[in-house]
């Protein structure tokens, strides 16, 4: 680096930028653009500008430059700043240890206002001083810095392809093919790694267990929390109940829940629904009708988009609508999409009524519930 | 005949005493106070409760506040009132969405146009015309007895029926067609369980079958302990999440610091004079 003899004409423009800098009025340079030109060895000829440069405007000077005075007192303003910073980082300092956690400022907690004010203060005033300091202070002359080229100096390029030929012959490769033939063996069975994980995202693994749910004929629908079983009295029109599955609560001889954990999480995912119930002259098509019980119907909760959790009902226009992306569907046809980026209904589940008049699934979903994917069976 | 004249008919004694008994009973009867019966007040409340009616609120709902069609013939111009309950006027009237200031896709909260006792007038009034949701009692709604477990399972079931329009720390949030879901900040408990068991505007009704009304004083004492809860985080944007932040963030207060540096940097006294 210390021998560039391709670039030696830039030195000289440098130099000479510098002293445009100081140069006050108009000044043209006409040597800077062919010295450039030739300092990247091209062997162009010299260009021509059809215009002379005009070179830099005249120098204005700011008034710390002009007057001591005021030169003084920007110095005195950028070294309080400093010394506030200080200030405040000591009070920081303090506030940590000094103010108990669960004081109040204003209804808000003290300490993290105390800490905020200090610390943040003292960035601010750390910025503020540097800026006054480079604007009012600091060397203000204009500069004029010339491109470049791009590409290495020769010498370089040369220099790398030796350091490559070194270690080609220094390693051997060339001469022990077999350890080459291994070592790119070797690489390219990391590549087995990437295809067998990612494998999982494509339609070739196992969607079987996305087609159905836990829901059987029989099974009760109860309410999501309390696991209560719901009689169709008890639903109002205009009643919205978030549901799950019975199975979810179903207990063993010792009272522990049969599906917990992870799976109960999995099978939360699939199996959620929601009951509402509307007038039932409102419902437009039979077979929502039909699959209800006196205007009670029940839907999948999981949006058909990309699986949002969805019960956000308006009770008299009878629309869902997904928090994530705003699809809408219309729960008196059949949960038809209205609006948004869903691409199916909302999967109803068909109700019954059991000997004891709680409701009940009579069969799982017809059609797999949840966000498309491509091996799904309609 | 003279004496007979003079003698009294053997039914005069009884006659007269009937006459005095009559005269005390009659004069007794009309200068003791009444005593006010609770049916007698009722009726008066139900009739003054339709005198406001008839009003304020029989303009949109109309004179039997059987509701009015409007020209689309299935949109109300104002729903029937018969049968939503005194608890529907008590909320309606008693959070100010009722009466309405302007037609809006939403009647807002605002204060009240009713004071307490016209409210119970009205309440009484819509009452009477047909059954429907009463009143809940103070100890139906109120969240005193609700301890830390149940505040727990309160949340559980906030989350589970609530969120998904009123946000998960009861901030509200937007619906289609310019409709939203209130903040339940600061909404008193007897209106929260008026709203759950009545199912105003687009809200759909949690009726006492299916969410107890235990259930329902855990719900409320659980907006009450989000309400309660001092705001240790700056800036809350609505509880809407990180959403809401990261926007504020990158456009707000990005864009605000570029602007501060442009201005920065463009800015700064030049004077004509040179250097001495």
């Amino acid at each position: 680096m210390t021998e560039r003899p391709g670039l030696d004409p830039d030195q000289p423009d440098e130099a000479q930028a510098g002293d445009v800098s100081r140069a006050e009025g108009p000044v043209t340079n006409p040597d800077v653009q062919p010295t450039t030109t030739t300092g990247r060895g091209s062997g162009l000829a010299p260009r021509q500008e059809p215009i002379d440069d005009p070179g830099l405007a005249e120098h204005e000077y700011r008034m710390t430059d002009v007057d001591p005075v005021l030169e003084r007192r920007a110095e005195r303003q950028v070294a309080g700043l400093f010394t506030l910073a200080m200030l405040l980082t000591v009070a920081f300092t303090v506030a940590y240890f000094a103010i108990p956690e669960d004081a109040l400022f204003l209804g808000t907690s003290a300490s993290n206002v105390a800490l905020g004010v200090t610390l943040g203060g003292a960035l601010l005033c750390i910025g503020v001083g540097a800026i006054q300091w480079a604007k009012k202070l600091m060397d203000d002359h204009e500069i004029v810095e010339m491109r470049h080229p791009a590409a290495s100096t020769p010498q370089d390029r040369k220099e790398a392809v030796a350091i490559l030929e070194t270690g080609g012959r220094e390693s051997g490769i060339g001469r022990r093919p077999l350890i080459r033939n291994t070592l790119i063996g070797s690489m390219a069975a990391l590549g087995l790694p990437a295809v067998v994980l990612l494998r999982d995202l494509g339609p070739v693994t196992d969607t079987e267990v996305l087609s159905y749910t836990v829901w059987t004929e029989g099974m009760r629908v109860v309410e999501d929390v309390s696991g209560r079983p719901l009689r169709p009295s008890d639903l109002q029109v205009g009643t919205l109940v978030n549901c799950e599955p019975a199975a979810l609560f179903a207990t063993n001889e010792e009272g522990e829940r049969i599906i917990e954990g992870t799976a109960a999480l999995q099978v939360k995912a699939k199996a959620a629904v929601i009951l509402v119930r509307m007038p039932p002259a409102e419902i437009s098509d039979e077979q929502t009708q039909n699959w209800g019980i006196d205007g009670i119907l029940c839907y999948s909760k999981i949006c058909t988009h990309v699986g949002c959790p969805i019960s956000l009902y308006e009770q008299q226009t009878h629309h869902v609508l997904c928090p994530c992306h705003q699809s809408t569907f219309d729960l008196a046809a059949g949960g038809t999409v209205l609006f948004g980026p869903a691409a199916r209904p909302l999967p109803q589940l068909p109700l019954g009524v059991d000997d004891e008049g709680y409701l009940v699934a009579l069969s799982d979903f017809l059609v797999p519930v949840g966000p498309s994917y491509p091996t799904m069976e309609l | 005949m003279r004496l007979s004249t003079r003698r009294r008919h053997p039914l005069a004694a009884i006659a007269v005493l009937l006459v005095g008994l009559l005269a005390v009973g009659g004069l007794y009867s009309a200068f003791v106070p009444r005593a006010a019966t609770a049916q007698t007040s009722q009726a008066d409340l139900v009739e003054e409760g339709r005198q406001l009616f008839l009003i304020g609120c029989a303009s949109c709902h109309g004179k039997n506040a059987e509701g009015i069609l409007a020209s689309e013939g299935s949109i109300n111009y104002g729903p029937s009132l018969v049968g939503v309950g005194a608890a529907a006027v008590d909320f309606q009237v008693g959070t100010g969405r009722m009466p309405m200031a302007a037609a809006a896709p939403q009647a807002p909260r605002k204060p009240p146009v009713y004071d307490a006792v016209e409210t119970a007038a009205l309440a009484a009034y819509v009452a009477s015309l047909a059954p429907g949701p009463a009143i809940p009692t103070e100890e139906m709604y109120s969240p005193e007895g609700v301890d830390v477990e149940g505040l727990a399972r309160g949340g559980e079931i906030f989350r589970a029926n609530c969120t998904a329009c009123h946000n998960s720390v009861g901030a509200g949030g937007a619906l289609p067609d310019g409709r939203y879901a209130p903040p339940l900040t600061g909404v008193s408990s007897v209106h929260i369980y008026e709203a759950l068991i009545t199912g105003p505007q687009q809200m759909p009704v949690f009726p006492d079958d299916t969410l107890t009304p235990q259930d329902k004083q855990e719900i409320i004492a659980y907006i009450n302990a989000v309400d309660d809860v001092p705001n240790y985080g700056g800036w809350g944007l609505g509880g809407l999440g990180p959403v809401a932040e990261g926007t504020v963030v990158w456009l707000v207060a990005m864009g605000a610091m570029v602007v501060a540096a442009v201005w920065i940097a463009a800015h700064g006294a030049r004077t004509r004079r040179s250097k001495s």
